[in-house]
């Protein structure tokens, strides 16, 4: 699949003042009560990584991080042409009756959600969970809907919306491309 | 993703493709820590473990992964099932396929067994073990438990002590090993090395080394691999005595002294305590046997999951 540049969404200072709103936005939902940050595999690991950070500079505590892989748990396996490859999960021990969380780059269809929550279910019963996500561009075919977005944008079928960050592209920004 | 329907032996493997189901399997380890320990990967999938020679750890451990992955497993032994009745390996084959499952884990005395019956099936075929041939996911965990002490695969060097001539495992790890250039050595009686040895050697290059004398086997190794007596593929005396065996062959404190101190100890199972290891060396400090077992499941899930997740 080829892709061409549509135009870019956002530029790395507005990347870095978005995920520090959205850190800001999940401390005062959450009225000071400790959450877990559970980052999806690939690019909500960064992230959740920089809003603990923002979140520890703020509060002078360090949120709780996991990561989590969520393609053992996908629909569409066997649909796929190339199998994703396995990364790592590792959720915290004690999550039973904490407030979790989730923190992806782009919500689209829903699926992935709906994959890390049967995942998150078979680690124990959170007393919540949240969704964070960058961008939510639309499109989506399971109801669900995210607690904290960075922003919202409408964008066609055969656009796809590719979150950079430096951790894992070597820069921070988020272009809108089209499929050719 | 493996680009290919059956594991039947490590020969025919790329690095790139062993590395792939050393990586997944890293991922898997997780599962098997959870309270819950199932993922639902596998669902709807049905496979078989189709054993005609005894077996605890690989059928366990293929039935774990499986059930981890949330497939369905059902296990057929060879004295249980109509092969007792005179039925063949082919219509057994055909049997299974009928009944629509997906993957078939087949261990088996003769060689090339699985080979035949991957050509009959639809089903992904994987060789749980097949005569003196290979083992692939023995070598697959064995190199797993290497790696993650060792820090890698290459430039190693890496003692076979045993039963070399019965060995499938040794033949599997041979190729593993060689593949990513660890030296091998082989130690074993002259009554215990394969016949045509010296093809062997020739095959692999400067990578395999044969030797008669463990101390000169375990000189200086990282990884010692001991291997079980196999008495019950022994027609006839391969050698004298148990205790002669073990005061050649066996491996002891003293002898464990002469590899580096970072040596780690391995051995396939099952072990025959007091014929080709000490009691204290298999519970001793520098023993993996354990670990060995543990990294089975998640080998034997990510290959799985390679196979039939696509």
């Amino acid at each position: 699949m080829a892709l061409k540049q549509n135009y870019q969404l956002m530029k790395r200072e507005e990347v870095l003042a978005t995920l520090d709103r959205m850190a800001d936005q999940i401390l005062e939902a959450n009225n000071g009560r400790p959450v877990v940050l559970i980052g999806i595999q690939r690019r909500g690991v960064p992230m959740a990584r920089r809003i603990a950070i923002r979140m520890a500079e703020k509060t002078q505590r360090e949120p709780q991080i996991g990561t989590l892989d969520i393609n053992l748990y996908r629909d569409d396996l066997t649909r796929v042409a190339s199998q994703p490859v396995v990364q790592k999960t590792e959720v915290p021990p004690d999550i039973d009756d904490r407030d979790v969380v989730l923190v992806d780059d782009v919500l689209y269809t829903g699926r992935t959600i709906r994959a890390a929550l049967d995942a998150l279910c078979d680690f124990g019963r959170m007393r919540t969970i949240q969704l964070a996500v960058l961008i939510d561009r639309g499109h989506r075919e399971l109801p669900i809907e995210a607690n904290f977005i960075g922003k919202k944008i409408t964008t066609k079928d055969n656009e796809v919306v590719e979150v950079k960050l430096t951790e894992i592209d070597g820069e921070d920004a988020i272009y809108v491309m089209e499929k050719i | 993703m493996l680009k290919r329907k059956d594991l039947l032996g490590i020969q025919e493997l790329s690095r790139d493709e062993i590395l792939e189901i050393l990586d997944t399997a890293e991922s898997f380890q997780e599962v098997s820590t959870r309270a819950i320990k199932k993922v639902p990967t596998l669902r709807g999938k049905t496979i078989i473990n189709l054993f005609f020679e005894a077996s605890t750890r690989t059928r366990t451990s293929f039935e774990i992964a499986g059930k981890r992955l949330s497939a369905d497993v059902v296990n057929i032994s060879a004295s249980t099932s109509s092969v007792s009745k005179g039925e063949t390996l082919i219509d057994t084959a055909r049997t299974l396929d009928a009944m629509a499952a997906d993957c078939v884990v087949i261990r088996h005395s003769a060689s090339g067994a699985p080979h035949t019956l991957s050509k009959l099936t639809k089903a992904c075929i994987i060789n749980g073990g097949d005569g003196a041939h290979e083992h692939p996911t023995q070598a697959l965990l064995d190199a797993f438990t290497i790696r993650q002490r060792k820090g890698r695969l290459n430039d190693l060097r890496v003692a076979i002590v045993g039963d070399i001539a019965h060995s499938r495992v040794a033949r599997s790890n041979i190729h593993l090993l060689t593949k990513f250039g660890t030296h091998v050595w082989l130690c074993s009686a002259p009554t215990l090395m394969p016949l045509g040895i010296e093809k062997i050697v020739c095959d692999h290059g400067e990578f395999l080394h044969v030797t008669n004398s463990m101390d000169e086997a375990i000189e200086q190794s990282d990884v010692i691999m001991m291997l079980r007596v196999q008495f019950e593929r022994m027609s006839e005396s391969f050698f004298p005595s148990v205790r002669e065996y073990f005061r050649y062959y066996g491996l002891t404190r003293q002898r464990v002294e002469r590899a580096r101190r970072d040596v780690i100890i391995m051995h396939p199972g099952p072990m025959n305590r007091g014929v080709e290891i000490a009691t204290d060396v298999a519970d001793g400090p520098y023993s993996v046997i354990l670990d060995q077992v543990s990294a089975g499941v998640a080998v034997r899930m990510a290959v799985l999951f390679l196979l039939l997740g696509g």
